[in-house]
């Protein structure tokens, strides 16, 4: 067994190991030698001992098994081992440990010590870590000892029941009498722990400080008697008397004038008498004018009372001690709201702490100025936080940028200006605005229809600078895909005009496409603009053709998706192109957390496109621009287009289908039910013309399902090629045509072509159809329609 | 209230650890670790006061020491900043010209003079002459003979 060294010898042992490891391997021969020693008997060495475990202990290391050894020592006889075993109950145990509660007893009986240090030990060690049990088991005690003769234990008692009133709240009641005598002590110590428990009383109990706002008197004087007090030796600090006792007095009288006239009238007084005798050139006097500041601007102090404390505010924003600044700037926020004014009146001071090195300062800065920002000094304030943005650290760069956005709209004083602060702002931190400023500041753009040809404008020759601004870019997309006509006709009364040709445009969101510091949505905000821009440019549409389909093989599915719809309206639909691609109408501004008219608007164009690429035989109904449609509720547009027996007016529009949704359809198809005439149906002719023959049969499925089949002939004499049927059905009907078995039809009848279409008719209305017929006949096209107003085979 | 006081070294070495309120170890370890980190990084001529999380954090440097306390919310910075003063008044007292050293080998005398200033997170005694004078009369209670013998001359 190892000897055990003194405690000096081990720590400067382990100062003196090089590495961690070495340092390790003292630390454990330590441990292993001071837990044998703990399982001897008394030895003398123990607080040795212990002391050196607590000193492993404060390195980190494990010291658990010191526990029961601090308990054994706080029970023995002799001062020097009471000392260390209480520091080791302090240290390693607290309240969630069970060894706590076998100090109880020994608290106790120390408790009736006749030496007052004992006490004091078992009092401080109560105070630091009493559990709540242990404070109900000895809250008697300790009200006894709040009215000893001996201030030394009074003072510590009056904490101890501090921290018993903390834990149990009920004891409180317990204390009162005891405390409101303790007022009347001379000695320093003790008055100061009285008015730590009666703030504590009083903070957790209305009705406690109902009863305590009696003593404000009491506390007046004694606060009277301390500033105007000659010099005191034992308690001066820089020329303060007892400036501990003097805060705490004023917190006090705070907690008890705080929503009391009687009260506020009383210290009036003496707070104006401390306000302006209270020398303020060393921190401690500023301490104690902070205090009484909070203190005036809290209760219901008189209006020149409060004047005054905004005047030391305004003295603290000036002195060169960064603490003091940041304390006034702490407080100014505490009151701007309500009086504004007064704050405002520094406005200058708190804009330049913007630019003070500190950070904290500069925290405290920028809340306020914030905060003070109202319609007559939006341009300069706006100025001035713009300029912080740029030299902004990383942590406040986010909350400055929402600050500047809430406020540019509540103030702005025109759009113009609106727009250009959102562009600066997004210039230089463009990377912590948050998500909602895109589509905000779209929403903005379009509704500024006088200064589309200057936005667009101004954003362009942002993007030509810089990339790198996702939020910047996604906007300056946007804006060029829908105004880019504006751009090229090269005019502009705002800015100065410059010439852009379009290749230049194409060029530029080429390069946003291609960019790797682009991300996926940014990427897809070019591709759409590309797109848009189609039906605003004349000479590179081919450009932007092999732009669309180069991403049509692009791995990230959406822009894949994109390019390939887009690709689809250049061959497919490309009469549509035009209307699909028309500029943006005004838009409602949804409430946030809505899909915002910008995301609705996108999305109504997707999903047209999707609707032309299915290759399903639902024709798509084609898009209905009503420009004067709030709302774009996806399923309204779908829906409001199909009314089912409508023509509408446009070049080759195909006809309605009904209601049914893509997804509908497609349950349809997974779910369709095999056709299995059991018996032959019984069939009508419904179409006869130039030879060309149509039939139609039915059979009922299920409750509300039917299977349709049409069946063609050609009697002529010619072939017939390119033969399609397409059907609509009434609003509430689904419908799904299966492939047809043919789409030729030779002539004499020699080969026929079925159909087959499954309807659902969940609402039993009156099944009507109407079928058109379409071929191609000696080189020429024919169509012709057909109304079937009763199916037959039905009951 | 103060939650906490914490001493260490620039090279962010724990040299005293006081707890006012019940926390884990883990919490503990985690609380030091967050602020040596705050504390070290700051400037030179900084403010000496942090925000973090719900409480206020004042720190001085004295020499090749850091004193951090953690106080709610409520508490007057500036006060706080006179009662770390105070207590390395109180040390320089007792060791005569305190240094980090004396706090090093003398830890647990630093945790007395501690037990006599502070209690329960507050204020115990406002005056400079009783705190010392009750930790002089503490340590003639502890002396005897056999650790007036062990006692290096430090």
């Amino acid at each position: 067994m190892s000897p055990s060294v003194p405690l000096q010898e081990m720590i400067r042992a382990i100062r003196s190991a090089r590495t961690q490891c070495e340092e390790r391997g003292v630390i454990q021969r330590e441990c292993a030698a001071i837990r044998a020693q703990f399982r001897q008997t008394d030895n003398g060495g123990r607080s040795h001992n212990l002391a050196k475990l607590l000193y492993v202990h404060m390195l980190g290391y494990p010291a658990h098994f010191g526990q029961m050894e601090c308990v054994r020592m706080i029970a023995s006889p002799r001062y020097s081992e009471k000392r260390v075993g209480y520091l080791g109950a302090m240290m390693l145990l607290d309240e969630k440990q069970d060894a706590s509660l076998l100090i109880t007893n020994s608290i106790k009986n120390d408790l009736s010590h006749s030496n007052q240090y004992v006490q004091s030990l078992a009092l401080c060690t109560l105070a630091c870590m009493g559990s709540a049990e242990m404070c109900r088991d000895l809250a008697p005690e300790i009200d006894r000892l709040l009215q000893s003769a001996n201030s030394y234990i009074k003072k510590k008692a009056a904490l101890c029941a501090v921290h018993i009133v903390r834990k149990v709240q009920d004891l409180g009641e317990l204390f009162i009498p005891a405390a409101r005598s303790l007022l009347s002590e001379k000695n320093h110590g003790v008055l100061h722990g009285a008015v730590v428990l009666i703030t504590e009383l009083c903070e957790r109990n209305p009705e406690t400080l109902k009863r305590f706002r009696k003593t404000v008197p009491d506390l007046v004087q004694i606060m009277k008697g301390l500033i105007i007090s000659g010099y005191s030796p034992e308690h001066d600090v820089s020329g303060i008397s007892d400036p501990f006792l003097q805060v705490r007095i004023l917190r006090l009288l705070r907690i008890l004038g705080r929503n009391s006239e009687s009260a506020s009238d009383a210290m009036n007084d003496l707070l104006a008498q401390v306000a302006t005798n209270t020398d303020s050139t060393k921190t401690v006097g500023n301490a104690v004018l902070y205090e009484t500041v909070l203190t005036v601007l809290d209760i219901k102090s008189e209006s020149g009372l409060r004047v005054l404390a905004v005047n030391i505010l305004g003295r603290f924003l000036l002195n060169s001690d960064r603490n003091i600044r940041y304390i006034a700037m702490t407080s100014l926020q505490k009151i701007v709201g309500t009086d504004h004014n007064a704050v405002q009146r520094h406005r200058g001071t708190i804009v330049d702490c913007l630019k003070d090195q500190d950070a904290s300062v500069k925290r405290r800065a920028l809340e306020l100025s914030l905060a003070l920002v109202s319609a007559s000094n939006i341009r300069s304030m706006i100025k001035e936080l713009l300029l912080f943005l740029s030299s902004c650290p990383p942590e406040l760069k986010a909350q400055a940028t929402s600050g500047i956005f809430i406020a540019a709209e509540r103030y702005a004083p025109s759009k113009r200006w609106h727009i250009d602060t959102i562009l600066h702002v997004l210039t230089t931190a463009g990377g912590d605005v948050r998500d909602e400023t895109v589509p905000n500041l779209i929403h903005l753009i379009t509704n500024a229809s006088e200064l589309h040809c200057y936005t667009v404008h101004k954003l362009y020759r942002a993007l030509v600078t810089d990339i790198s601004q996702q939020s910047l870019v996604q906007v300056a997309c946007w804006c060029i895909g829908e105004y880019g006509d504006l751009l090229l006709k090269g005019e502009c009364q705002e800015t100065e005009p410059v010439q852009v040709s379009e290749d230049d445009v194409l060029d530029a969101l080429e390069t946003v496409l291609q960019s790797h510091m682009s991300s996926s949505t940014t990427r897809g905000f070019a591709l759409t603009a590309t797109m848009k821009l189609s039906t605003r440019i004349t000479d590179n549409v081919d450009r932007i053709r092999s732009i669309v389909s180069i991403y049509g093989s692009c791995i990230d599915v959406e822009l894949q998706q994109r390019a390939v719809e887009y690709n689809a309206l250049f061959k497919k639909y490309d009469h549509m192109r035009a209307a699909v691609l028309e500029r943006m109408p005004l838009m409602e501004r949804n409430s946030s957390g809505n899909t915002n008219g910008e995301a609705t608007a996108e999305t109504i164009t997707e999903t047209n496109s999707s609707k032309v690429t299915q290759e399903d035989r639902v024709p798509a109904p084609p898009p209905q621009q009503q420009p004067a449609k709030q709302t774009y509720d996806l399923l309204d547009l779908l829906g409001g287009s199909s009314e089912p027996l409508q023509q509408i007016p446009a070049a080759q529009t195909l006809p309605i289908n009904t209601s049914g949704s893509a997804g509908g359809d497609l349950l349809d198809l997974l779910g369709g039910l095999e056709p299995s005439p059991a018996t032959p149906a019984p069939s009508v002719t419904v179409y006869e013309k130039d030879g060309v023959t149509l039939t139609l049969s039915c059979e009922q499925q299920s409750d509300s399902s039917l299977a349709v089949t049409l069946t063609a002939t050609n009697a002529s004499e010619s072939d017939i090629s390119g033969f399609t049927l397409q059907a609509a059905v009434p609003k509430s009907v689904q419908l799904n045509m299966k492939a047809p078995s043919r789409d030729s039809l030779p002539a004499r009848g020699a080969a026929q072509m079925t159909q087959l279409v499954m309807l659902n008719n969940p609402n039993k209305v009156n099944l009507k159809m109407r079928i058109r017929i379409s071929y191609t006949r000696q080189g020429s096209a024919f169509q012709d329609m057909v109304q079937v107003d009763s199916l037959p085979g039905l009951s | 209230m103060m939650r906490f006081l914490l001493l260490f070294s620039r090279q962010g070495r724990l040299r005293l650890q006081k707890w006012f309120t019940p926390m884990t170890e883990r919490e503990k370890k985690k609380i030091i670790r967050d602020m040596t980190t705050l504390v070290l990084a700051r400037q030179p001529r900084s403010c000496n006061f942090i925000q973090w999380k719900d409480l206020k954090i004042i720190y001085k440097r004295y020499a090749s020491l850091y004193f951090c306390l953690g106080v709610e919310n409520q508490e007057n910075e500036l006060l706080a900043l006179e009662v770390i003063h105070r207590y390395v008044e109180l040390l320089d007292k007792y060791f005569g010209n305190v240094c980090e050293l004396d706090i090093i080998f003398n830890f647990e005398k630093a945790y007395f003079i501690l037990d006599e200033f502070l209690m329960g997170g507050e204020i115990q005694e406002t005056s400079k002459q009783m705190v010392n004078r009750s930790i002089e009369a503490s340590d003639m209670l502890q002396e005897t003979l056999e650790e007036y013998m062990s006692k290096p001359a430090f």
